[in-house]
């Protein structure tokens, strides 16, 4: 490493925390429905929205209406893009002729964009016509962010209000997120990109004959629109097969910077939200923080295995499935903004990182996708884990546990314990079955340790809703269609409806005053407690596994073992 | 039932918006912006299209600059890497081959380091740049394929160090070379080429 590499990744988290109060205050008052600069331009399209759609924004529903909104929206933009998949030969804007996509890659994709997963068994380029990546997919890049963000938004309301049924209403809460955040960020940074060379257009592919004289097509496409969105809303599906490292996708060290703080910035900025909506700038500056440690303490694991020597290639910087103009730094730092943020672009291959840095993207993972995490996923699932915090810290001191004033009680810690487990159950238990039947092990493109990890990777991307992958994996087949997207469907909703349950409950409870008794969950010992709890839930389910996959590989590696 | 239907009218007014009018609006500030860019980079070398700038292309003759490995041989129907893990037999035996194959096509000492993007494939299997010094390294072998004389070597490895690429703004990213540039540079200056 030089120190232009460190000069990089201090800009990079810098620019971060810079603009982690300035775009959270600015969403503060666009979900307090507070007045803001982009109103007088898209407040008309927000009024559009209701007309059109008959809502009354200002009914204010329960947790099981909330919900019951949320499911059926979703399983509508499933049936959506689940169809028009089944039949893209006969719909129009499809200059490639490509054919009609199989029912299981289909519904797989299907579940993955409506999830915010966007894990991608198929190859964009040569599988989706431009009518399904924009009509279908960019569609789902927008709403299932916004999905992310309204269920954190009735998290909130249930901490925040003091004995009501109301948890706000569904269709305002995903329309704000969509016009006033999602939609201005997108249309200023895909134009940013096209200035750096993302294609963004509807021809035909081009038919060139290269210097050498060999023929070559080269893809094209609405690619900016969608890639902006795709990092913005933390859903990580690429317009091309090799998602951001190709060059369309990601031309420039620019390109590839701006979009690595796309991936982190309306996650990190929402603690800042948070912190307003609760009262307590410092309550959300302490979950900035607990996740901040976190990020750090992985990316310095990553790069130090990277730089490592090793007993197969020696000093070798180890450039596969890495390109030339990000180099090794640009590559970690991607692999741990994308796994952190639950978003799953990738700029290098994460098969081919070095064992340590692949583990860590997987742990990334696996702790919940609660380091930043997906748009609103991130937090909602990080105050599962402070909930539990709170209770394990409620007992060692023999007090009732509060958080922001609410007693935490029976309800909250089941629904907590259910929230935290149904990933790691679909990680457990669907990892187990493919690497002991014919059918998962058929799939590998590497052996040894390294083929377990590759199986590994993919439940915890599916459960995780990250969408990233050892992707060697051929995951193309009934048997991983099918069950990667049964676990997305079990790790997006296993989690969003204890949480819409936790809170409907907090919603109805009185708010107890500070008194000098009260546990404190905005210091540094709080802080100290939740990466604690973290880190031991993670420990404890994964080490096991980790230790048959990347730390077995690792260990093989230097003992300059191959397959 | 009202939920249904306003879930089924939301999605449509959003399909509308997100999925036709923002892809619309993009590409036609786009198309405005930067034409050149959003249609691909396209290079145009007498009135034919030879490629884009952003996409390697495959070179292995020997008058010309070699690009990276890759696992796709630069067919981009679809881009992609190995996949490869560390500890896989496959990737120590390519890089060996790839390092000895590369010594011996530069006629080089066999105790050259070579830079290690000549000896892994990359992520995208297009990618267009290799790093100054894998340039320099075959400038002799170039210039001895096209019977270049001594200044005509000099200008070129002048044209391998002015078409290297700085970091972005001194900060961002990797020093590198574009080998297809690089490549239609050195066809203009061999008189004899065409």
């Amino acid at each position: 490493m030089t120190t232009q590499d460190l000069i990089q990744i201090i800009l990079f988290i810098t620019v971060l925390i810079g603009l982690t109060p300035i775009l959270g205050n600015y969403m503060y008052k666009v979900f307090t429905g507070n007045k803001h600069f982009i109103l007088p331009v898209f407040g008309w399209l927000e009024k559009l929205t209701y007309k059109f759609s008959g809502i009354n924004p200002d009914e204010e529903t329960n947790w099981k209406s909330y919900t019951f909104g949320l499911l059926m929206f979703n399983l509508i933009g499933f049936v959506f893009v689940f169809l028009i998949q089944l039949f893209q030969a006969y719909l129009p804007m499809n200059p490639a002729n490509l054919s009609n996509v199989s029912w299981h890659s289909a519904f797989n994709t299907a579940v993955s964009f409506m999830t915010n997963t966007n894990w991608q068994g198929y190859a964009g380029e040569t599988t989706l016509s431009y009518f399904v990546q924009m009509i279908g997919l960019t569609v789902q890049n927008f709403v299932s962010a916004a999905t992310g963000i309204a269920v954190l938004l009735a998290l909130i309301r249930g901490i925040s209000r003091k004995t009501t049924e109301g948890l706000g209403n569904f269709w305002t809460d995903i329309t704000r997120s969509t016009l006033y955040v999602l939609l201005p960020l997108s249309i200023l940074l895909a134009i940013v990109l096209v200035g750096q060379g993302v294609v963004q257009n509807f021809k035909t592919y081009e038919t060139v004959q290269t210097l050498q004289g060999a023929q070559q097509v080269i893809p094209m496409g609405p690619a900016a629109s969608q890639i902006v969105i795709k990092q913005m809303g933390t859903n990580g599906g690429g317009f091309f097969n090799s998602n951001s490292s190709h060059p369309f996708e990601n031309p420039t060290p620019l390109s590839n910077f701006l979009q690595m703080v796309a991936i982190l910035l309306i996650p990190v900025a929402l603690t800042y939200t948070y912190g307003k909506m609760v009262d307590s700038t410092r309550q959300g500056w302490t979950v900035f923080t607990a996740m901040l440690i976190l990020f750090i303490a992985g990316l310095i694991i990553s790069l130090y295995d990277e730089y490592s020597a090793n007993s197969i290639f020696g000093h070798l910087h180890l450039m596969e499935g890495k390109e030339t103009r990000f180099g090794i730094t640009n590559s970690i730092l991607w692999s741990a903004a994308t796994t952190s943020a639950s978003n799953g672009s990738v700029n290098a291959m994460h098969d081919s990182l070095s064992p340590i840095a692949g583990m860590m993207a997987m742990i990334n993972i696996m702790l919940g996708e609660i380091i930043f995490g997906g748009v609103g996923a991130g937090l909602y699932g990080m105050v599962i884990f402070i909930i539990i915090t709170v209770f394990i810290a409620g007992l060692m001191v023999g007090r009732t546990p509060e958080y922001l004033g609410k007693k935490i009680e029976t309800f909250e810690v089941q629904m907590a314990i259910i929230a935290v487990l149904a990933p790691n159950l679909v990680i457990q238990i669907l990892s187990a079955w493919a690497s002991v039947s014919s059918y998962g092990l058929s799939s590998l493109n590497n052996a040894g340790p390294h083929g377990f990890s590759e199986i590994l990777y993919a439940y915890s991307s599916a459960a995780g809703n990250n969408g990233s992958a050892f992707a060697g994996l051929n995951a193309n087949s009934v048997f991983y269609n099918l069950t990667l997207g049964f676990g997305m469907l079990i790790g997006r909703f296993g989690v969003i409806i204890p949480v819409l349950a936790i809170a409907g409950n907090m919603n109805k409870k009185k708010i107890t005053p500070l008194s000098a008794g009260t546990f404190r969950t905005d210091n540094w010992l709080f802080i100290g407690l939740l990466i604690a709890v973290i880190l031991t839930v993670g420990g404890l389910t994964h080490f096991p596994a980790l230790s048959l996959g990347p730390l077995m590989d690792h260990l093989l590696m230097n003992y300059g073992i191959t397959f | 039932m009202k939920t249904i239907i306003i879930s089924l009218k939301i999605f449509l007014f959003f399909t509308m918006l997100t999925g036709i009018v923002y892809p619309l609006l993009v590409t036609g500030i786009a198309q405005v912006t930067f034409p050149a860019k959003a249609n691909g980079s396209l290079i145009v070398n007498d009135n034919q299209t030879i490629g884009s700038s952003l996409i390697g292309q495959q070179f292995d003759s020997i008058i010309y600059f070699t690009s990276r490995p890759s696992a796709i041989s630069y067919n981009p129907l679809p881009s992609g890497g190995s996949n490869y893990g560390l500890t896989n037999l496959k990737l120590k035996n390519l890089v060996a081959e790839r390092k000895k194959q590369f010594i011996v096509f530069n006629q080089l000492d066999s105790l050259t380091v070579i830079p290690s993007e000549m000896l892994f494939a990359s992520a995208s299997g297009l990618d267009p740049h290799i790093s100054k010094q894998a340039a320099l390294l075959q400038v002799a072998r170039v210039a001895k394929a096209r019977n270049f004389n001594a200044i005509q070597k000099q200008n070129l490895v002048q044209s391998v160090k002015t078409l290297t690429e700085t970091p972005q703004f001194l900060i961002l990213g990797e020093e590198r070379v574009n080998v297809l540039i690089l490549n239609l540079e050195l066809n203009k200056l061999d008189q004899n080429f065409h």
